[in-house]
């Protein structure tokens, strides 16, 4: 075989491989993408108006964890100082899931309005928050510019 | 004064870093050789000076005051030491100046040798320069704090303490298989020999990291307490990329070596896996993820790891650039050939890692885009979870390993496929077998079929090809063959257990939460579990409640105990789950907390893991498969040494073509 035919074969290999690729990758973005969302945010658009996948973060309000159907279920509110958003998760949470703590739980929503998770993450450690918990915090108080919310922010700092 | 000395003991390796660095990219010879030597053991030295810190609780080391505690045993006092940003930086660099000093130890004179410790001299320069001026672990307190602020309790494992040596070994190694392209690229060898001397390296640093990164993976699998093994967290995936990276770059090796092909693509695949250990670490260290691993907040250093890689990565593509053309090519060879087929491994291994690339950093590009105020911050905040993986990647895994036997079972340059296709055909007929039966057992889902057969078709792929290689000797020539066909054997027959375990476990595991009171009994899967009651103990940093569950399966009965930890120096609690494992999979019992509707009654979660052993088992024969194929190369040295020995292999029985290759 020729160099050139050689080379031939290879790019048009590589292309093609590229090409499928890149196509597995866009639909896989699509449908394996999940947007983050604060509970303001939810409150603002209303929770039917979401149909994908999404993250919430915050943190689990005081008093809002409870067991359902005999113990199977747990739920909880997630809250960002402003607004809350219920959520339910079958299983038991990563440890350091506990109410007043920060929380991102990833899932879609119920007809009723309530976040079915599929996943909830905490940062392993009690001094760290999870980034996106932060940030639904921060935004939230930002928005509000009232001082009364700082006292919810504080820096996801060791 | 132990904290001084390991700083100054890291001052030193620096300076001999940096006189090896300076000596090997000019003089080259004896001094560069011994200042490596050196390096390597000031290096070593300083790391055990921060042990003997952690060990002997001297808080008034910050970093002892902040990690170590008096309550944790002396095993996992090591283990902090390397456990935080700054201790794990030292142990990042002890490792890559280890590498420089393996080299002058091992590697044979001449140029390469003393080129590739110039570069490795100036990465180790960088690393200290990081360690020492940014991070330092040897900074001292005024106030020493009457106890430590212990560590992480998840990490108080044995084998997550073990893991960041292996993985560093892994990843770190890869700055040394750059060391030698680059060198290779700057003396203008990047010929069979250079293939020669590198693979070795390529291969040990491939396998530590296949075996970091298991360890990482079982870790999560019994201690996080939610029975997966995998998450594609993007710390996962920063190690993922340069072992698949790795993966190309050992099978391109071959080629070159064995038919001085792919040279500028081998060297190419050099380069890119270093640059994505480091953008790993970066992506690791600088905190721009949630994460166990993100230990430094700090965004300047974020910032000095990113000029950092900037550098290294940018001169390392510079150089490739300015030399690549000098590189010779190889000979021609037919698309079907065992050449041809390492080629579409490589495509594979590359494009692979790839979408796995965009797959972790197209969040973080995002958010960053959303922070300088480019996108608006609700569109740019966003993750990237498994489905994306599984869909892209699952593919890509099929596909490559499909080629698999037929790759092993080809000859180079050019490949009759009719007599390869007819060889084989009873393996592909018995794997189809194979995936029909486990769709039935499964519930007939077609992944699950496809996966099983995938990895079948490559377990009995690799076993022909392995009797094949026996030749008409048969049985008898078992212990014959070169370790290398051993090693590749066992490695790719690794990757066939690691699929169907991998498939059958994340397609058929069942996961359920039971509240059960005291003398309640839950079923699953044919086992019964009764709930006898939970009673409180104190263990040596932590205080735990601990479950007893009788375990009934058949007539064999046992008490498990799952338990719930609370540390109350680091204030967190960790679930301690119970597995019970069987031929076919684990049980894997874990306590939740109680029911708060009804008192007396504990939630607890009960799993089952199919074949959650074939894909640890999977990943520990890949990573022997390696060892081997290095243990090969090192045996195969002495015969170079001495001329005298080459005689021998002519008295061997005529092996057949492909068997030696």
């Amino acid at each position: 075989m020729r160099k050139r035919s050689q080379r031939l074969w290879l790019i048009g290999a590589a292309a093609a491989l590229v090409t499928g690729a890149a196509a597995l990758a866009v639909v896989g973005l699509q449908g394996a993408v999940a947007f983050f969302q604060s509970p303001s945010d939810i409150a603002a658009k209303g929770a039917s108006s979401y149909h994908q996948s999404i993250r919430v973060g915050g943190l689990i309000e005081v008093g809002s964890q409870k067991h359902g159907d005999g113990g199977k279920l747990l739920t909880f509110s997630i809250t960002d100082g402003k607004h809350t958003v219920p959520v339910v998760y079958e299983g038991i949470p990563p440890d350091m899931v506990k109410e007043g703590k920060g929380v991102v739980a990833e899932g879609k929503f119920d007809a009723q309005g309530t976040l079915v998770a599929t996943r909830v993450l905490a940062k392993h450690d009690e001094n760290y928050m999870p980034k996106e918990a932060y940030d639904a915090l921060k935004r939230a108080a930002e928005k509000d510019g009232s001082a009364a919310d700082a006292a919810y922010v504080k820096e996801p700092s060791t | 004064m132990i904290a001084e000395l390991g700083h100054l003991l890291a001052f030193l390796a620096l300076a001999a870093a940096a006189g090896q660095a300076a000596l090997g990219l000019t003089t080259g010879g004896e001094a560069p050789r011994r200042l490596a030597v050196a390096a390597g053991m000031f290096a070593v030295l300083s790391m055990v000076c921060l042990i003997i810190s952690f060990v002997r609780l001297d808080f008034t080391v910050a970093l002892a005051a902040e990690h170590a505690h008096s309550q944790m045993p002396v095993i996992y006092r090591i283990a902090a030491a390397w456990g935080n940003h700054e201790g794990s930086m030292l142990l990042w660099c002890m490792v890559m100046s280890g590498y420089g000093a393996a080299a002058a130890l091992f590697m044979r004179d001449g140029k390469l040798r003393d080129k590739a410790l110039g570069v490795q001299g100036l990465l180790t320069v960088g690393s200290l320069a990081y360690l020492l001026f940014v991070s330092s672990p040897f900074t001292r307190l005024i106030d020493a704090p009457f106890d430590g602020g212990g560590m992480n309790p998840l990490l108080q494992d044995p084998a997550v303490a073990i893991h960041p040596p292996f993985l560093y070994t892994g990843y770190v190694g890869m700055s040394f298989v750059f060391s030698l392209a680059a060198a290779g690229l700057i003396i203008g060898e990047i010929d069979r020999e250079w293939a020669r001397r590198v693979r070795p390296w390529a291969l040990f640093a491939w396998s530590a990291l296949t075996i970091g990164i298991s360890l990482g993976a079982i870790w999560a699998y019994y201690e996080l307490g939610w029975g997966g093994w995998w998450f594609w967290d993007p710390v996962e995936n920063a190690s993922f990329m340069p072992w698949l990276v790795g993966a190309a770059v050992i099978h391109s090796l071959i080629v070159t070596e064995k038919r001085g092909g792919m040279a500028s693509w081998t060297v190419f695949l050099c380069v890119i896996a270093f640059v994505l250990a480091l953008l790993g670490t970066f992506l690791v260290r600088s905190g721009v993820m949630t994460s166990v691993h993100a230990f430094a907040v700090d965004p300047t250093r974020g910032i000095v790891l990113l000029v950092g890689l900037g550098i290294a990565g940018g001169a390392a593509l510079a150089l490739f650039a300015w030399r690549a053309p000098t590189i010779k090519q190889g000979p021609e060879f037919d698309p079907v050939s065992r050449e041809g087929a390492l080629v579409l491994n490589n495509l594979f291994l590359s494009v692979a890692a790839a979408l796995v690339l965009v797959g972790t950093v197209t969040p973080m590009i995002l958010q960053w885009l959303g922070e300088v105020g480019m996108m608006s911050r609700e569109a740019a905040s966003l993750s990237i979870g498994e489905p994306y993986f599984q869909l892209t990647l699952a593919p890509m895994v099929a596909v490559l390993l499909c080629f698999m036997p037929l790759a092993q079972a080809s000859p180079w340059q050019k490949a009759d496929l009719g007599p390869l296709v007819k060889w084989l055909m009873p393996a592909a007929v018995a794997a189809v077998l194979v995936g029909i039966v486990a769709m039935a057992f499964g519930g007939w889902g077609i992944w699950l079929g496809f996966g099983v057969l995938v990895g079948a078709w490559v377990i009995f792929g690799v076993g022909f090809d392995f009797v094949r290689r026996l030749g008409p000797g048969g049985a008898s020539r078992v212990f014959r063959l070169p370790l290398t066909v051993w090693g590749m054997a066992i490695a790719h027959l690794g990757m066939g257990f690691f699929v169907i375990g991998a498939t059958v476990e994340t397609a058929t595991r069942t996961e359920r939460t039971f509240p059960l009171s005291q003398g309640e009994s839950a079923e699953m899967a044919g086992w019964s579990f009764e709930f006898l009651g939970v009673k409180s103990v104190e263990g040596p940093n932590y205080t735990a409640l601990r479950a007893d569950i009788k375990v009934t399966h058949g007539n064999t009965t046992e008490i498990i105990q799952p338990e719930q930890r609370s540390y109350p120096v680091a204030r967190t609690s960790t679930t301690e789950v119970a597995i019970r494992k069987t031929l076919t999979g684990d049980v894997y019992v874990a306590l939740g907390d109680q029911v708060r509707e009804q008192p007396g009654a504990w939630r607890i979660r009960i799993a089952h893991h199919p074949l959650i052993d074939w894909v640890f088992g999977g990943a520990a024969l890949i990573a022997l498969g390696g060892f081997l194929s290095l243990a090969a190369r090192v045996r195969r040295r002495a015969p170079t040494a001495t001329p005298a020995v080459e005689a021998v292999p002519a008295a061997e029985p005529a092996v057949p073509a492909s068997a030696t290759a």
